[in-house]
Protein backbone atom coordinates (compact mmCIF):
# COMPACT_ATOMS: atom_id res chain seq x y z
CA UNK A 1 0.00 0.00 0.00
CA UNK A 2 2.92 2.66 1.11
CA UNK A 3 4.59 2.46 -2.58
CA UNK A 4 1.31 3.66 -4.40
CA UNK A 5 1.45 6.64 -5.90
CA UNK A 6 -0.44 8.82 -8.56
CA UNK A 7 0.60 9.15 -11.89
CA UNK A 8 -0.21 12.59 -12.19
CA UNK A 9 2.62 15.39 -12.92
CA UNK A 10 3.12 17.70 -9.53
CA UNK A 11 3.40 21.45 -11.08
CA UNK A 12 4.58 22.92 -8.01
CA UNK A 13 7.85 22.76 -5.82
CA UNK A 14 7.25 21.96 -2.56
CA UNK A 15 10.56 22.91 -1.04
CA UNK A 16 9.28 24.67 2.13
CA UNK A 17 12.87 25.74 3.11
CA UNK A 18 12.76 27.72 -0.36
CA UNK A 19 9.57 29.14 0.50
CA UNK A 20 10.50 30.02 4.17
CA UNK A 21 13.78 32.27 2.49
CA UNK A 22 11.41 33.97 0.35
CA UNK A 23 9.24 34.55 3.16
CA UNK A 24 11.79 36.24 5.44
CA UNK A 25 12.91 38.22 2.06
CA UNK A 26 9.40 40.10 1.63
CA UNK A 27 8.67 43.48 2.78
CA UNK A 28 7.03 43.57 6.28
CA UNK A 29 6.37 46.91 6.93
CA UNK A 30 3.37 48.70 6.91
CA UNK A 31 3.41 50.48 3.48
CA UNK A 32 0.43 51.72 1.47
CA UNK A 33 -0.51 48.93 -1.49
CA UNK A 34 -3.39 50.88 -3.26
CA UNK A 35 -2.85 50.61 -6.77
CA UNK A 36 -4.85 50.34 -10.05
CA UNK A 37 -5.76 46.55 -11.33
CA UNK A 38 -3.95 46.91 -14.10
CA UNK A 39 -0.50 48.01 -12.15
CA UNK A 40 -1.13 44.84 -9.98
CA UNK A 41 -1.77 42.49 -12.77
CA UNK A 42 1.88 44.00 -14.17
CA UNK A 43 3.65 44.10 -11.20
CA UNK A 44 2.72 40.72 -9.95
CA UNK A 45 1.38 37.88 -12.41
CA UNK A 46 3.94 36.48 -14.74
CA UNK A 47 4.36 34.68 -17.63
CA UNK A 48 4.64 30.95 -16.62
CA UNK A 49 3.31 31.77 -13.24
CA UNK A 50 1.07 29.38 -10.56
CA UNK A 51 -1.95 31.04 -10.11
CA UNK A 52 -4.59 30.63 -7.32
CA UNK A 53 -8.02 32.12 -7.31
CA UNK A 54 -10.03 32.87 -4.31
CA UNK A 55 -13.69 32.33 -3.27
CA UNK A 56 -16.01 29.87 -5.37
CA UNK A 57 -16.13 29.91 -8.81
CA UNK A 58 -19.09 32.41 -8.92
CA UNK A 59 -19.02 33.45 -5.57
CA UNK A 60 -16.58 36.12 -4.33
CA UNK A 61 -14.16 36.04 -7.11
CA UNK A 62 -11.79 38.45 -8.04
CA UNK A 63 -13.62 39.53 -11.82
CA UNK A 64 -11.93 42.23 -12.32
CA UNK A 65 -8.03 41.07 -11.44
CA UNK A 66 -9.36 37.98 -13.71
CA UNK A 67 -10.15 40.15 -16.42
CA UNK A 68 -7.07 42.00 -16.31
CA UNK A 69 -4.42 38.95 -16.21
CA UNK A 70 -6.90 38.01 -19.88
CA UNK A 71 -6.52 41.72 -20.93
CA UNK A 72 -2.51 41.75 -20.51
CA UNK A 73 -2.14 38.28 -22.51
CA UNK A 74 -0.52 36.39 -19.41
CA UNK A 75 0.95 33.04 -20.69
CA UNK A 76 1.43 29.86 -19.70
CA UNK A 77 0.08 29.83 -16.48
CA UNK A 78 -0.54 27.16 -14.34
CA UNK A 79 -3.72 27.14 -12.15
CA UNK A 80 -5.57 25.42 -8.79
CA UNK A 81 -9.14 25.03 -9.91
CA UNK A 82 -11.17 24.17 -6.63
CA UNK A 83 -14.45 24.95 -7.70
CA UNK A 84 -13.34 27.18 -10.59
CA UNK A 85 -16.35 27.97 -12.27
CA UNK A 86 -16.80 31.66 -13.81
CA UNK A 87 -13.35 32.63 -13.12
CA UNK A 88 -12.42 29.01 -15.23
CA UNK A 89 -14.35 30.77 -18.07
CA UNK A 90 -12.83 33.96 -17.59
CA UNK A 91 -9.16 32.90 -17.36
CA UNK A 92 -10.45 30.06 -20.57
CA UNK A 93 -10.99 33.41 -23.08
CA UNK A 94 -6.99 33.31 -23.38
CA UNK A 95 -7.37 30.04 -24.51
CA UNK A 96 -8.59 28.73 -28.40
CA UNK A 97 -8.98 32.95 -29.17
CA UNK A 98 -6.39 33.52 -31.01
CA UNK A 99 -4.01 35.21 -27.76
CA UNK A 100 -1.70 32.38 -27.34
CA UNK A 101 -2.23 30.20 -24.69
CA UNK A 102 -3.39 31.34 -21.12
CA UNK A 103 -3.85 28.23 -19.14
CA UNK A 104 -0.94 25.64 -19.52
CA UNK A 105 -1.05 23.08 -16.41
CA UNK A 106 -3.78 23.07 -14.40
CA UNK A 107 -4.49 21.54 -10.78
CA UNK A 108 -8.29 19.98 -11.30
CA UNK A 109 -10.95 19.47 -8.49
CA UNK A 110 -13.86 21.03 -10.31
CA UNK A 111 -13.58 22.65 -13.99
CA UNK A 112 -15.47 22.96 -16.61
CA UNK A 113 -19.14 23.47 -15.00
CA UNK A 114 -20.86 25.65 -12.94
CA UNK A 115 -22.82 23.51 -10.72
CA UNK A 116 -26.92 23.95 -11.26
CA UNK A 117 -25.98 26.15 -14.49
CA UNK A 118 -24.66 23.47 -16.58
CA UNK A 119 -21.18 22.70 -18.63
CA UNK A 120 -19.55 25.59 -20.33
CA UNK A 121 -18.46 24.83 -23.81
CA UNK A 122 -15.59 27.21 -24.24
CA UNK A 123 -14.00 25.52 -21.09
CA UNK A 124 -14.84 22.30 -22.49
CA UNK A 125 -13.42 23.01 -25.76
CA UNK A 126 -10.17 24.23 -23.96
CA UNK A 127 -10.14 20.94 -21.84
CA UNK A 128 -10.63 18.76 -24.34
CA UNK A 129 -8.55 20.08 -26.46
CA UNK A 130 -5.34 18.20 -25.13
CA UNK A 131 -3.23 22.01 -25.20
CA UNK A 132 -3.56 21.79 -21.64
CA UNK A 133 -1.79 19.17 -18.89
CA UNK A 134 -3.95 18.17 -16.38
CA UNK A 135 -3.76 16.54 -12.78
CA UNK A 136 -6.38 15.25 -10.53
CA UNK A 137 -7.60 16.61 -6.85
CA UNK A 138 -10.44 16.76 -5.14
CA UNK A 139 -11.68 20.63 -3.47
CA UNK A 140 -10.22 19.10 0.09
CA UNK A 141 -7.41 17.87 -1.13
CA UNK A 142 -6.58 21.12 -3.00
CA UNK A 143 -7.90 23.25 0.28
CA UNK A 144 -5.29 20.78 2.64
CA UNK A 145 -2.37 21.14 -0.03
CA UNK A 146 -2.90 25.08 0.48
CA UNK A 147 -3.22 24.73 4.08
CA UNK A 148 0.19 22.35 4.28
CA UNK A 149 2.02 25.27 2.66
CA UNK A 150 0.40 27.82 4.93
CA UNK A 151 1.70 25.39 7.39
CA UNK A 152 5.38 25.58 6.09
CA UNK A 153 5.65 21.88 5.96
CA UNK A 154 5.61 19.77 2.71
CA UNK A 155 2.92 17.15 2.75
CA UNK A 156 -0.24 16.71 5.08
CA UNK A 157 -2.08 13.13 5.17
CA UNK A 158 -6.39 12.92 4.39
CA UNK A 159 -8.41 10.04 4.08
CA UNK A 160 -9.99 10.54 0.72
CA UNK A 161 -8.90 10.06 -2.69
CA UNK A 162 -8.14 6.61 -1.81
CA UNK A 163 -8.95 3.79 -4.00
CA UNK A 164 -10.04 5.62 -6.79
CA UNK A 165 -9.04 6.95 -10.24
CA UNK A 166 -9.16 10.92 -9.14
CA UNK A 167 -6.11 9.14 -6.53
CA UNK A 168 -4.52 7.53 -9.75
CA UNK A 169 -4.61 10.44 -11.90
CA UNK A 170 -2.97 12.88 -8.78
CA UNK A 171 0.08 13.26 -7.55
CA UNK A 172 -0.70 12.46 -4.54
CA UNK A 173 1.23 9.28 -2.29
CA UNK A 174 -0.47 6.38 -0.41
CA UNK A 175 1.72 6.24 3.18
CA UNK A 176 1.74 4.61 6.39
CA UNK A 177 0.19 6.22 9.40
CA UNK A 178 3.78 5.88 11.97
CA UNK A 179 1.80 5.85 14.66
CA UNK A 180 -1.38 3.32 13.54
CA UNK A 181 0.05 1.66 10.88
CA UNK A 182 -3.77 2.92 8.96
CA UNK A 183 -3.20 3.57 5.01
CA UNK A 184 -3.22 7.20 4.63
CA UNK A 185 -2.98 9.56 1.35
CA UNK A 186 -0.60 12.04 1.20
CA UNK A 187 -0.95 15.52 -0.72
CA UNK A 188 1.81 17.79 -1.31
CA UNK A 189 2.02 21.42 -0.30
CA UNK A 190 0.86 24.17 -2.84
CA UNK A 191 2.51 27.03 -2.77
CA UNK A 192 0.94 29.40 -5.77
CA UNK A 193 3.18 31.86 -7.17
CA UNK A 194 0.43 34.38 -7.14
CA UNK A 195 -2.82 34.45 -5.84
CA UNK A 196 -5.53 36.85 -6.51
CA UNK A 197 -8.89 37.12 -3.54
CA UNK A 198 -11.33 39.65 -3.50
CA UNK A 199 -12.83 40.25 -0.29
CA UNK A 200 -15.23 43.11 1.71
CA UNK A 201 -12.67 45.19 3.10
CA UNK A 202 -8.93 46.61 3.67
CA UNK A 203 -7.07 48.88 4.61
CA UNK A 204 -4.20 50.33 2.53
CA UNK A 205 -1.54 48.19 4.06
CA UNK A 206 -3.91 44.86 3.40
CA UNK A 207 -5.64 43.78 6.40
CA UNK A 208 -8.50 42.40 4.77
CA UNK A 209 -12.11 41.80 6.35
CA UNK A 210 -14.19 38.87 4.39
CA UNK A 211 -17.92 38.07 5.28
CA UNK A 212 -19.57 35.14 4.62
CA UNK A 213 -17.75 31.51 4.19
CA UNK A 214 -13.87 31.44 3.78
CA UNK A 215 -13.55 28.85 0.98
CA UNK A 216 -10.11 28.78 1.16
CA UNK A 217 -9.22 31.62 0.93
CA UNK A 218 -7.19 31.92 3.96
CA UNK A 219 -5.14 29.22 3.50
CA UNK A 220 -4.65 30.30 -0.29
CA UNK A 221 -3.68 34.00 1.07
CA UNK A 222 -0.86 32.19 3.86
CA UNK A 223 0.31 29.80 0.60
CA UNK A 224 0.58 32.32 -1.84
CA UNK A 225 4.25 33.93 -2.62
CA UNK A 226 2.62 36.53 -3.55
CA UNK A 227 -1.29 38.09 -3.09
CA UNK A 228 -3.21 40.65 -5.07
CA UNK A 229 -6.01 41.76 -2.76
CA UNK A 230 -9.38 43.64 -4.61
CA UNK A 231 -11.74 45.12 -1.77
CA UNK A 232 -15.32 46.26 -2.02
CA UNK A 233 -14.11 49.31 -0.22
CA UNK A 234 -10.72 50.40 1.35
CA UNK A 235 -11.35 51.54 4.91
CA UNK A 236 -8.76 53.40 7.51
CA UNK A 237 -6.45 51.37 9.08
CA UNK A 238 -8.25 53.01 12.46
CA UNK A 239 -11.47 51.27 12.14
CA UNK A 240 -9.17 47.68 11.17
CA UNK A 241 -7.68 48.98 14.91
CA UNK A 242 -10.99 48.92 16.48
CA UNK A 243 -11.70 44.95 15.84
CA UNK A 244 -8.58 43.21 14.98
CA UNK A 245 -10.93 40.15 15.47
CA UNK A 246 -12.18 40.58 12.17
CA UNK A 247 -9.26 40.55 9.98
CA UNK A 248 -8.83 37.38 8.39
CA UNK A 249 -5.59 38.21 6.48
CA UNK A 250 -3.11 40.24 7.58
CA UNK A 251 -0.98 42.65 5.89
CA UNK A 252 2.50 41.28 5.40
CA UNK A 253 0.94 38.35 3.16
CA UNK A 254 -0.15 41.27 0.77
CA UNK A 255 1.13 42.67 -1.88
CA UNK A 256 -1.43 44.84 -3.61
CA UNK A 257 -4.58 46.39 -2.57
CA UNK A 258 -6.69 47.16 -5.49
CA UNK A 259 -10.15 48.85 -4.50
CA UNK A 260 -12.74 47.49 -6.85
CA UNK A 261 -16.56 48.34 -5.71
CA UNK A 262 -18.65 45.76 -7.22
CA UNK A 263 -15.40 43.29 -8.02
CA UNK A 264 -16.61 40.38 -7.90
CA UNK A 265 -19.76 40.73 -10.51
CA UNK A 266 -21.27 38.57 -12.18
CA UNK A 267 -20.63 36.75 -9.10
CA UNK A 268 -22.05 36.71 -5.77
CA UNK A 269 -20.67 38.91 -2.95
CA UNK A 270 -22.30 37.80 0.40
CA UNK A 271 -24.46 41.13 2.10
CA UNK A 272 -23.56 43.03 -1.11
CA UNK A 273 -25.23 41.93 -4.27
CA UNK A 274 -26.54 38.29 -5.93
CA UNK A 275 -24.95 36.65 -9.02
CA UNK A 276 -26.22 37.93 -12.01
CA UNK A 277 -27.37 34.79 -13.34
CA UNK A 278 -29.06 36.53 -16.96
CA UNK A 279 -25.26 37.48 -17.56
CA UNK A 280 -24.33 34.01 -16.96
CA UNK A 281 -26.76 32.28 -19.13
CA UNK A 282 -25.88 34.87 -22.04
CA UNK A 283 -22.17 33.99 -21.40
CA UNK A 284 -22.77 30.43 -21.48
CA UNK A 285 -25.19 30.83 -24.52
CA UNK A 286 -22.51 32.97 -26.53
CA UNK A 287 -19.84 30.00 -25.82
CA UNK A 288 -21.63 27.75 -27.74
CA UNK A 289 -20.49 29.13 -31.03
CA UNK A 290 -16.57 29.33 -31.30
CA UNK A 291 -17.18 32.93 -33.20
CA UNK A 292 -19.49 34.44 -31.42
CA UNK A 293 -18.00 33.64 -28.22
CA UNK A 294 -14.97 35.36 -29.32
CA UNK A 295 -16.96 38.41 -30.41
CA UNK A 296 -18.36 38.09 -27.04
CA UNK A 297 -14.74 38.14 -24.69
CA UNK A 298 -13.53 40.48 -27.23
CA UNK A 299 -16.39 43.33 -26.81
CA UNK A 300 -16.21 42.55 -22.62
CA UNK A 301 -12.42 41.82 -21.51
CA UNK A 302 -10.22 42.30 -24.54
CA UNK A 303 -11.67 45.91 -26.19
CA UNK A 304 -12.97 47.60 -22.53
CA UNK A 305 -9.96 49.40 -20.89
CA UNK A 306 -10.61 48.44 -17.74
CA UNK A 307 -13.37 46.37 -14.98
CA UNK A 308 -15.47 49.98 -14.86
CA UNK A 309 -16.00 50.39 -18.34
CA UNK A 310 -17.18 46.26 -18.76
CA UNK A 311 -19.91 46.86 -15.67
CA UNK A 312 -20.96 49.77 -17.58
CA UNK A 313 -21.10 46.74 -21.02
CA UNK A 314 -23.42 45.07 -18.51
CA UNK A 315 -25.82 47.37 -17.49
CA UNK A 316 -23.88 49.35 -14.93
CA UNK A 317 -25.54 50.75 -11.81
CA UNK A 318 -29.08 49.89 -12.55
CA UNK A 319 -28.65 46.24 -12.72
CA UNK A 320 -26.36 46.44 -9.53
CA UNK A 321 -29.30 48.18 -8.31
CA UNK A 322 -31.30 45.09 -8.59
CA UNK A 323 -28.86 42.45 -7.91
CA UNK A 324 -28.32 44.45 -4.66
CA UNK A 325 -31.58 44.09 -3.82
CA UNK A 326 -31.87 40.29 -4.29
CA UNK A 327 -28.38 39.64 -1.99
CA UNK A 328 -30.23 41.91 0.61
CA UNK A 329 -33.83 40.98 0.34
CA UNK A 330 -33.48 37.19 -1.19
CA UNK A 331 -36.83 35.66 -0.65
CA UNK A 332 -38.65 39.17 -2.24
CA UNK A 333 -40.29 39.21 -5.20
CA UNK A 334 -37.27 41.27 -6.78
CA UNK A 335 -35.22 37.66 -6.75
CA UNK B 1 -51.50 6.39 -7.69
CA UNK B 2 -50.77 10.56 -6.46
CA UNK B 3 -50.67 12.07 -9.33
CA UNK B 4 -46.72 13.37 -9.07
CA UNK B 5 -44.41 13.71 -12.15
CA UNK B 6 -41.26 11.09 -11.70
CA UNK B 7 -38.85 14.16 -9.89
CA UNK B 8 -41.56 14.88 -7.45
CA UNK B 9 -41.94 10.70 -6.36
CA UNK B 10 -37.79 10.59 -6.51
CA UNK B 11 -37.85 13.88 -3.88
CA UNK B 12 -40.42 12.19 -1.67
CA UNK B 13 -38.66 9.09 -1.47
CA UNK B 14 -35.15 10.45 -0.99
CA UNK B 15 -36.73 12.89 1.65
CA UNK B 16 -38.34 9.91 3.79
CA UNK B 17 -34.66 8.04 4.25
CA UNK B 18 -33.16 11.30 5.55
CA UNK B 19 -33.02 10.80 10.09
CA UNK B 20 -34.21 13.98 12.33
CA UNK B 21 -31.23 15.28 14.24
CA UNK B 22 -28.48 14.24 11.74
CA UNK B 23 -26.08 16.12 9.87
CA UNK B 24 -26.23 16.56 5.73
CA UNK B 25 -24.16 17.92 3.23
CA UNK B 26 -26.30 18.70 0.27
CA UNK B 27 -25.43 20.25 -3.29
CA UNK B 28 -27.74 22.55 -5.49
CA UNK B 29 -30.65 20.60 -7.20
CA UNK B 30 -32.76 17.77 -6.12
CA UNK B 31 -31.17 16.53 -2.99
CA UNK B 32 -31.43 20.36 -1.60
CA UNK B 33 -35.36 20.07 -1.98
CA UNK B 34 -35.13 16.54 -0.47
CA UNK B 35 -33.59 17.72 2.17
CA UNK B 36 -35.30 20.72 2.43
CA UNK B 37 -38.60 18.80 2.09
CA UNK B 38 -37.29 16.32 5.21
CA UNK B 39 -36.52 19.10 7.47
CA UNK B 40 -40.35 20.86 6.64
CA UNK B 41 -42.08 17.59 7.47
CA UNK B 42 -40.23 14.52 9.44
CA UNK B 43 -36.80 15.71 10.25
CA UNK B 44 -37.28 19.54 11.74
CA UNK B 45 -33.66 19.08 13.49
CA UNK B 46 -31.74 17.68 10.88
CA UNK B 47 -29.24 20.39 9.57
CA UNK B 48 -27.90 21.13 6.44
CA UNK B 49 -24.19 21.89 5.42
CA UNK B 50 -23.05 23.06 2.31
CA UNK B 51 -19.55 22.57 0.86
CA UNK B 52 -18.26 25.67 0.66
CA UNK B 53 -18.66 26.96 4.22
CA UNK B 54 -22.77 27.59 4.78
CA UNK B 55 -24.21 25.66 7.82
CA UNK B 56 -27.92 25.46 9.04
CA UNK B 57 -29.22 28.57 6.61
CA UNK B 58 -33.19 29.63 6.73
CA UNK B 59 -33.30 28.80 2.99
CA UNK B 60 -35.41 31.83 1.52
CA UNK B 61 -34.88 29.75 -2.08
CA UNK B 62 -32.97 27.32 -3.81
CA UNK B 63 -29.41 28.31 -3.87
CA UNK B 64 -27.23 28.34 -7.22
CA UNK B 65 -24.12 27.21 -6.27
CA UNK B 66 -23.30 25.18 -3.13
CA UNK B 67 -20.78 29.12 -2.09
CA UNK B 68 -23.85 31.14 -2.74
CA UNK B 69 -25.16 33.73 -0.19
CA UNK B 70 -28.11 31.63 0.39
CA UNK B 71 -26.27 28.86 1.72
CA UNK B 72 -25.59 30.88 4.96
CA UNK B 73 -28.64 32.92 5.00
CA UNK B 74 -29.87 33.40 8.42
CA UNK B 75 -27.23 30.76 9.07
CA UNK B 76 -25.53 29.71 12.27
CA UNK B 77 -22.01 29.47 10.48
CA UNK B 78 -20.47 30.82 7.20
CA UNK B 79 -17.09 28.77 7.85
CA UNK B 80 -14.30 27.33 5.35
CA UNK B 81 -14.64 24.43 2.47
CA UNK B 82 -11.57 22.57 5.13
CA UNK B 83 -13.52 23.21 7.74
CA UNK B 84 -16.79 21.23 6.21
CA UNK B 85 -14.87 18.71 5.09
CA UNK B 86 -12.70 17.93 8.34
CA UNK B 87 -15.64 17.98 10.47
CA UNK B 88 -17.12 14.92 7.92
CA UNK B 89 -13.57 13.69 8.22
CA UNK B 90 -13.48 13.17 12.00
CA UNK B 91 -16.81 11.48 11.82
CA UNK B 92 -19.53 13.83 12.43
CA UNK B 93 -22.00 14.09 9.16
CA UNK B 94 -24.20 11.39 8.51
CA UNK B 95 -25.40 11.57 5.42
CA UNK B 96 -24.22 13.46 1.68
CA UNK B 97 -26.13 13.37 -1.62
CA UNK B 98 -23.86 12.79 -4.74
CA UNK B 99 -24.29 12.46 -8.72
CA UNK B 100 -22.68 11.56 -11.58
CA UNK B 101 -22.46 10.48 -15.28
CA UNK B 102 -22.25 7.04 -14.36
CA UNK B 103 -22.80 4.24 -11.37
CA UNK B 104 -21.59 1.30 -11.25
CA UNK B 105 -23.12 -2.25 -8.81
CA UNK B 106 -20.97 -0.84 -6.02
CA UNK B 107 -21.76 2.76 -5.88
CA UNK B 108 -18.85 3.90 -7.26
CA UNK B 109 -19.13 7.46 -9.40
CA UNK B 110 -17.79 9.06 -12.46
CA UNK B 111 -17.96 12.67 -12.83
CA UNK B 112 -15.23 13.26 -14.17
CA UNK B 113 -15.10 12.29 -17.96
CA UNK B 114 -16.59 9.81 -20.76
CA UNK B 115 -14.35 8.15 -23.17
CA UNK B 116 -11.47 5.39 -22.44
CA UNK B 117 -8.42 7.76 -23.29
CA UNK B 118 -7.73 10.15 -19.98
CA UNK B 119 -5.81 12.55 -22.39
CA UNK B 120 -8.06 13.13 -25.01
CA UNK B 121 -11.81 12.74 -23.45
CA UNK B 122 -14.82 12.18 -25.25
CA UNK B 123 -16.73 14.49 -23.00
CA UNK B 124 -14.41 16.47 -20.20
CA UNK B 125 -16.87 16.49 -17.08
CA UNK B 126 -16.66 18.73 -13.95
CA UNK B 127 -14.57 16.36 -11.92
CA UNK B 128 -14.27 15.47 -8.61
CA UNK B 129 -14.95 18.84 -6.69
CA UNK B 130 -15.93 17.88 -3.10
CA UNK B 131 -17.80 14.41 -4.19
CA UNK B 132 -14.70 11.90 -3.55
CA UNK B 133 -14.24 13.97 -0.10
CA UNK B 134 -17.67 13.63 0.57
CA UNK B 135 -18.54 9.93 -0.85
CA UNK B 136 -14.92 8.95 1.43
CA UNK B 137 -15.98 10.68 4.57
CA UNK B 138 -19.83 10.52 5.27
CA UNK B 139 -21.37 7.63 6.88
CA UNK B 140 -24.30 6.83 4.31
CA UNK B 141 -24.19 8.31 0.81
CA UNK B 142 -27.61 8.81 -1.15
CA UNK B 143 -27.56 9.13 -4.61
CA UNK B 144 -30.46 10.77 -6.78
CA UNK B 145 -30.69 9.89 -10.79
CA UNK B 146 -32.47 8.75 -13.57
CA UNK B 147 -32.18 5.06 -14.23
CA UNK B 148 -31.09 4.24 -17.56
CA UNK B 149 -28.64 1.40 -19.02
CA UNK B 150 -26.31 4.73 -19.69
CA UNK B 151 -26.01 5.78 -16.14
CA UNK B 152 -25.83 2.24 -14.57
CA UNK B 153 -23.14 0.75 -16.01
CA UNK B 154 -21.02 -2.47 -15.35
CA UNK B 155 -17.54 -0.51 -16.05
CA UNK B 156 -17.25 3.33 -15.27
CA UNK B 157 -15.39 5.09 -17.43
CA UNK B 158 -13.36 6.78 -14.79
CA UNK B 159 -13.88 6.25 -11.12
CA UNK B 160 -14.11 9.53 -9.34
CA UNK B 161 -15.72 9.10 -6.30
CA UNK B 162 -15.56 5.80 -4.06
CA UNK B 163 -18.50 3.64 -3.36
CA UNK B 164 -17.75 0.72 -2.36
CA UNK B 165 -14.76 -0.04 -4.51
CA UNK B 166 -14.73 -3.79 -5.70
CA UNK B 167 -16.68 -5.17 -2.81
CA UNK B 168 -16.93 -5.78 0.65
CA UNK B 169 -13.67 -4.78 2.50
CA UNK B 170 -12.18 -2.79 -0.38
CA UNK B 171 -13.06 0.54 1.74
CA UNK B 172 -11.38 -0.31 4.76
CA UNK B 173 -8.16 -1.74 3.10
CA UNK B 174 -7.94 1.14 1.07
CA UNK B 175 -7.59 3.22 4.69
CA UNK B 176 -11.39 5.15 3.67
CA UNK B 177 -13.17 5.52 7.39
CA UNK B 178 -14.57 1.87 8.11
CA UNK B 179 -18.47 1.82 7.95
CA UNK B 180 -19.11 4.48 5.21
CA UNK B 181 -19.99 4.73 2.04
CA UNK B 182 -23.27 3.89 -0.10
CA UNK B 183 -26.50 3.70 1.28
CA UNK B 184 -29.38 4.03 -0.83
CA UNK B 185 -30.00 4.95 -4.72
CA UNK B 186 -33.21 6.77 -5.50
CA UNK B 187 -34.29 6.88 -9.65
CA UNK B 188 -37.14 7.59 -11.44
CA UNK B 189 -38.12 3.56 -11.40
CA UNK B 190 -37.21 2.45 -7.87
CA UNK B 191 -34.84 2.47 -4.65
CA UNK B 192 -31.92 -0.09 -4.36
CA UNK B 193 -29.59 -0.07 -1.38
CA UNK B 194 -26.84 -2.68 -1.16
CA UNK B 195 -26.50 -6.33 -0.28
CA UNK B 196 -24.51 -6.67 3.30
CA UNK B 197 -22.52 -9.41 2.58
CA UNK B 198 -20.98 -8.26 -1.42
CA UNK B 199 -21.93 -4.56 -1.33
CA UNK B 200 -23.38 -4.77 -4.72
CA UNK B 201 -26.31 -2.52 -5.54
CA UNK B 202 -29.93 -4.81 -4.82
CA UNK B 203 -33.29 -3.53 -5.73
CA UNK B 204 -35.39 -2.89 -2.13
CA UNK B 205 -38.51 -0.93 -3.38
CA UNK B 206 -40.18 -0.78 -7.07
CA UNK B 207 -42.37 2.32 -7.71
CA UNK B 208 -45.55 2.07 -8.44
CA UNK B 209 -46.35 1.32 -11.97
CA UNK B 210 -43.27 0.19 -12.58
CA UNK B 211 -42.36 -3.62 -12.48
CA UNK B 212 -38.76 -5.17 -11.96
CA UNK B 213 -38.53 -5.97 -15.52
CA UNK B 214 -38.20 -2.59 -16.31
CA UNK B 215 -35.43 -1.82 -13.64
CA UNK B 216 -33.78 -4.49 -14.93
CA UNK B 217 -33.89 -3.42 -18.85
CA UNK B 218 -32.46 0.04 -17.49
CA UNK B 219 -29.65 -1.44 -15.45
CA UNK B 220 -26.53 -2.24 -17.10
CA UNK B 221 -25.15 -4.86 -14.31
CA UNK B 222 -26.80 -7.71 -12.64
CA UNK B 223 -29.03 -6.78 -10.15
CA UNK B 224 -29.54 -8.30 -7.00
CA UNK B 225 -33.06 -8.20 -5.37
CA UNK B 226 -34.36 -8.02 -1.65
CA UNK B 227 -36.02 -10.57 -0.19
CA UNK B 228 -38.59 -8.17 1.25
CA UNK B 229 -38.91 -6.43 -2.07
CA UNK B 230 -41.72 -4.09 -1.84
CA UNK B 231 -43.85 -1.38 -3.62
CA UNK B 232 -42.45 2.25 -2.83
CA UNK B 233 -44.88 4.08 -0.33
CA UNK B 234 -46.56 6.86 -2.62
CA UNK B 235 -46.00 10.31 -1.72
CA UNK B 236 -48.19 11.53 1.25
CA UNK B 237 -50.22 14.23 0.02
CA UNK B 238 -48.93 16.82 2.57
CA UNK B 239 -45.49 16.84 1.57
CA UNK B 240 -46.49 16.60 -2.30
CA UNK B 241 -48.22 20.39 -1.00
CA UNK B 242 -45.06 21.74 0.78
CA UNK B 243 -42.73 20.26 -1.37
CA UNK B 244 -44.66 22.50 -4.54
CA UNK B 245 -45.71 25.36 -2.34
CA UNK B 246 -42.92 25.74 -0.14
CA UNK B 247 -40.15 24.31 -1.07
CA UNK B 248 -39.96 24.94 -4.97
CA UNK B 249 -42.62 27.18 -5.57
CA UNK B 250 -40.92 28.20 -8.95
CA UNK B 251 -40.91 24.74 -9.88
CA UNK B 252 -37.13 25.06 -10.99
CA UNK B 253 -36.51 21.64 -10.03
CA UNK B 254 -39.89 20.06 -10.17
CA UNK B 255 -40.49 21.65 -13.63
CA UNK B 256 -37.26 19.45 -14.94
CA UNK B 257 -39.46 16.27 -15.16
Amino acid sequence: MSTEHGTGTLFSGMDVDALREQFRNRNKSLTDKRMSVREAVTQFVHDGDYLGSGGFGCDRIATALLHEIVRQKKQNLSFAGHTATHDWQILCAGNQTGRGQLLKRVDIAYIVGLEARGLSPHARRVAESGEVEFCEWTNYALAVRLKAAAMGVPFLPVRSMAGTDTFRHSAAKSITCPFTGQPLVAVPALSPDVAIIHVHEADCFGNCRVRGTSVADFELARAARRLIISCERIIPNDEIREDPTSTVIPFFCVDAVCEVPCGSYPGNMPYEYFSDEAHIREWLEMERDPEQHLDFVTRLIFDTSDFDEYLAVCGGRERLESLRRQELDPAGSNS
Amino acid sequence: MTNCNPIELMICTAARHLEDGKLVVVGTGAPCAAAMLAQKTTAPNMTLMFEAGGIAPQLPRMPISVGDSRTHYRGLVATSMADIMETCQRGMVDYSFLGGAQIDAYGNLNSTMIGDDYQQPKVRLPGSGGANDLGSFCWRILVMTPHDRRRFVEKLDFMTTPGYLTGSGAREAAGLPAGTGPYKVVTNLAVLGYDDETKRMCVESVHPGTTLQQVRENTGFDLLVSESIEETPEPDIEALRILREEVDPQRLILGRA
